[in-house]
Order: structure tokens, then C-alpha cells, then sequence
């Protein structure tokens, strides 16, 4: 067993960070919210459909290495009917120039960027992130970090795992052996 | 909904396209495996016109299931398999462009060069075209029941040998009819019920296919 006595609720515009040690069942908690992990007891409810506003990005980051970043981020974009306009979302991550590059000759931090390049675009609600904050420099860190405060701000739930540093204003739910519980 | 289509089928012919390996090596390993035959047997006309439908069949049947194994694999490594199922269409969206993709690259050109190998195993002339007719009803079926196996083996680190043995047994009646279309060509008997029978085995596959793949990368996810 992973985690017991786990009862949270979340609000639009709220920032939520799930923290526990390695194994604890972050990544697990992420995939049974947004219904890729079925074996659990329990339940899990969302006001509405999930999927029309759902915006996931798992542990990894859901890049192919034989397409360029551009490629990448407008199959990610159609796929999950996303607006707004791609090259000002790579651009907005600072790889403006690397559009046209395959996403094996860039480094896991560009990769990783390439993924959370989708942040930048429309049309999402309900964000679940695993891990954001690895790989990135602390610019990176800086831009993102700023980037889930402005889109919480404007109504969006975002969820995501890290051990980064808990910043002002964000809920927080640890996971441990014995149980989990909610702090702050 | 037809434009996640497009877009999906877009990317997948991408990928394949700009990693050439893996459409090149089935159509390699056709070749070479057909071309064994009359090394191993006897070059003798009449021996290897008996065993050609087989042969060929076999041959094929053999290099759409290796091509599967990798189909699901690199999605799921890079994580583009969970976007796909977090993603708010139906999942047979992007697998069914992925299998048309798949087919387009490798099944074709299989049954495009089969009449080539047929003629080299020695098969009349006008037995050729039933040959490639039967290869081009018979490689969808194998693409998409295959890609249902791949589906449930592609959380695992060695599917391969779990992969044929999940997959080989619902490859027999593509085998039965179409080498079994061959061979009725060959004694000169009319070749449409058979021909028939694979395109209805085609529409099932056809039909069910994507959403048991579908379902099977699902499964694969959860564990």
C-alpha cells in the first residue's frame, strides 16, 4: 500500500504541491486524478468532465526525439485542442531559435521545456504536473514558478509534485507511510 | 475530431519517416527470409511453386509481427502515450492514425514487392496478382491484431517472445486463407470466396481492432 486516509478537496485558483519522499506515491496519486491508474480504493471527484480541461504532463515529458520542438508542442497542442500559438509559447521558454530543432540533439532541460511549453497555451483549467521543476535551470524555475501564480490568479487549479521550495500561498499535501495529510 | 486525426497522422508518418530502420528492416526481413527458401529446399521450379503461397505468407506474417514490438514503445517511453489517454478524444483517434501510418510504411510495401518474390519462387505469371491482392487484405489484419498485443506488452521490458506467442495463434486464419488463396489461384479455380472471406476477416479487425488496442494501452498504463 502506498497511502492511506488521503481526503483533500481543491479549488479553482488554488496552487497545490504534493510532497513526500521518493516512492512515496506522488506520481501515483497524479495518474489515479486524472484516470490513468485504476487500482485504487477510494474515490475521486471532479465538478464536470475532466478531460475537455485537463492539461498533464507526466514524469516524462511526452517528447519525441525525432521531431523538432515545433512539431512536438502542435501535435500536444491538436491533440489536446489547445489554443494559442506555439512559437510565441517556445519563444515565452526561451527557445526561440530551436523551433526547427529535432528534440534529440537538445538537452533534458530543453526537452522538458518543450513540454511545458503547453503552459503557455489556452484553453486549460485544471493543470496536473509531475515533477515541473526538474531539469530546468532557475530561470526556468523563475519563469514557471511565475507562470502557475498568473494562471491560478486567473482561475486555474494547477496541481504538481516537486521537492522545490514551498512559496507563499501554496497548499500542501504530504504523502508518508502512515497517512497523508494536508499542511497549510 | 478529423483534425486530431490529420495532426496524428501527420506525426506518426513523421516518425517513421525520419527514423527509416524501422520500415526498412521488415521489408528486408521479408526479402531475405523468401529468398532462403530456395537455398535451403531445391531451386527445382516445380518443389518451390508448391511451397511458394506458404512460404510467402509465413514471410509476411513474420515481419509485420517484428515490426509491432517497437509500435507502442517509444510513445510510452517519452511519455506521449499518457498525453494520448489524458487527451480529450477517444483514444482510437490517435491509434487508428497510428496504424494506418504503420500500415502505409510497412504492410504495403510488402504486399507491393510480393509478387516480385513470388515470381522468384517460381509462381505462375498470372497467379501474381492474386498473391498481392491477398498480401494487401492480409497485412491490415495482421498490422491491427498485432497492434492489440503490442498494446498489452508494451509496459513490459521483453514483449517480444510474449508478443508471438499472444499474437502468432490469431495470425493462422490470415494464414489459412491467404496462402490458401494462393494455392486455389494456382490450380485455377475461381479465387472469390476466399479473397472475400479476408476481406471480412479485414472488417473485423478493422472494426473491433482500434478500440481493443485502445483498451489494451489503457490497461498498460495503469500498472
Amino acid at each position: 500500500m502506498l497511502f492511506r486516509n488521503l481526503d483533500f478537496s481543491a479549488d479553482d485558483g488554488q496552487i497545490w504541491q504534493i510532497t513526500g519522499a521518493n516512492g512515496a506515491g506522488k506520481t501515483t496519486l497524479l495518474r489515479i486524478l486524472v484516470g490513468l491508474h485504476g487500482f485504487y480504493e477510494g474515490e475521486v471527484r471532479w465538478a464536470g468532465p475532466l478531460a475537455p480541461s485537463l492539461l498533464y504532463l507526466g514524469h516524462q515529458p511526452g517528447v519525441r526525439e525525432e521531431l523538432t520542438a515545433r512539431e512536438n508542442l502542435r501535435y500536444s497542442q491538436a491533440l489536446a485542442g489547445q489554443s494559442g500559438d506555439p512559437d510565441a509559447a517556445l519563444d515565452a521558454l526561451g527557445l526561440y531559435g530551436f523551433e526547427d530543432v529535432p528534440a534529440g540533439r537538445l538537452s533534458a532541460g530543453q526537452k522538458r521545456r518543450i513540454a511545458l511549453a503547453r503552459l503557455w497555451l489556452g484553453g486549460k483549467r485544471v493543470w496536473v504536473l509531475d515533477e515541473p521543476f526538474t531539469a530546468i535551470d532557475q530561470d526556468g524555475v523563475a519563469r514557471l514558478d511565475a507562470r502557475l501564480r498568473e494562471a491560478a490568479a486567473g482561475g486555474t487549479l494547477v496541481l504538481y509534485t516537486s521537492h522545490h521550495r514551498v512559496g507563499e500561498g501554496v497548499h500542501r499535501l504530504h504523502l508518508s507511510g502512515d497517512g497523508a495529510e494536508v499542511l497549510a | 475530431m478529423s483534425g486530431i486525426w490529420w495532426a496524428s497522422l501527420r506525426r506518426e508518418l513523421t516518425l517513421i519517416w525520419r527514423a527509416p530502420a524501422d520500415m526498412v528492416q521488415p521489408l528486408f526481413f521479408f526479402v531475405v527470409v523468401v529468398s532462403l527458401f530456395p537455398l535451403g529446399l531445391s531451386p527445382k521450379p516445380e518443389l518451390l511453386a508448391l511451397v511458394a503461397p506458404g512460404a510467402v505468407w509465413v514471410a509476411a506474417l513474420l515481419a509485420v509481427m517484428l515490426s509491432l514490438d517497437g509500435l507502442f514503445r517509444r510513445d510510452q517511453e517519452s511519455g506521449a502515450l499518457d498525453q494520448m489517454l489524458t487527451a480529450p478524444v477517444v483514444t482510437v483517434v490517435p491509434v487508428s492514425a497510428k496504424l494506418l501510418a504503420h500500415w502505409l510504411l510497412t504492410g504495403l510495401p510488402l504486399a507491393l514487392i510480393a509478387p516480385l518474390l513470388g515470381y522468384m519462387m517460381q509462381l505462375p505469371v498470372a497467379v501474381l496478382d492474386t498473391l498481392m491482392v491477398s498480401v494487401l487484405l492480409g497485412t491490415p489484419t495482421l498490422t491491427v491484431v498485432g497492434a492489440i498485443g503490442a498494446a498489452l506488452t508494451v509496459g513490459l521490458n521483453r514483449g517480444g517472445i510474449l508478443l508471438a506467442v499472444l499474437v502468432l495463434p490469431l495470425y493462422i486464419p490470415v494464414l489459412v486463407f491467404g496462402a490458401g488463396v494462393v494455392r486455389t489461384a494456382q490450380d485455377g479455380l475461381p479465387t472469390d470466396g476466399l479473397l472475400a472471406v479476408l476481406g471480412a476477416i479485414l472488417a473485423l479487425a478493422l472494426s473491433l481492432g482500434p478500440v481493443a488496442v485502445a483498451l489494451g494501452l489503457r490497461i498498460s498504463a495503469g500498472d
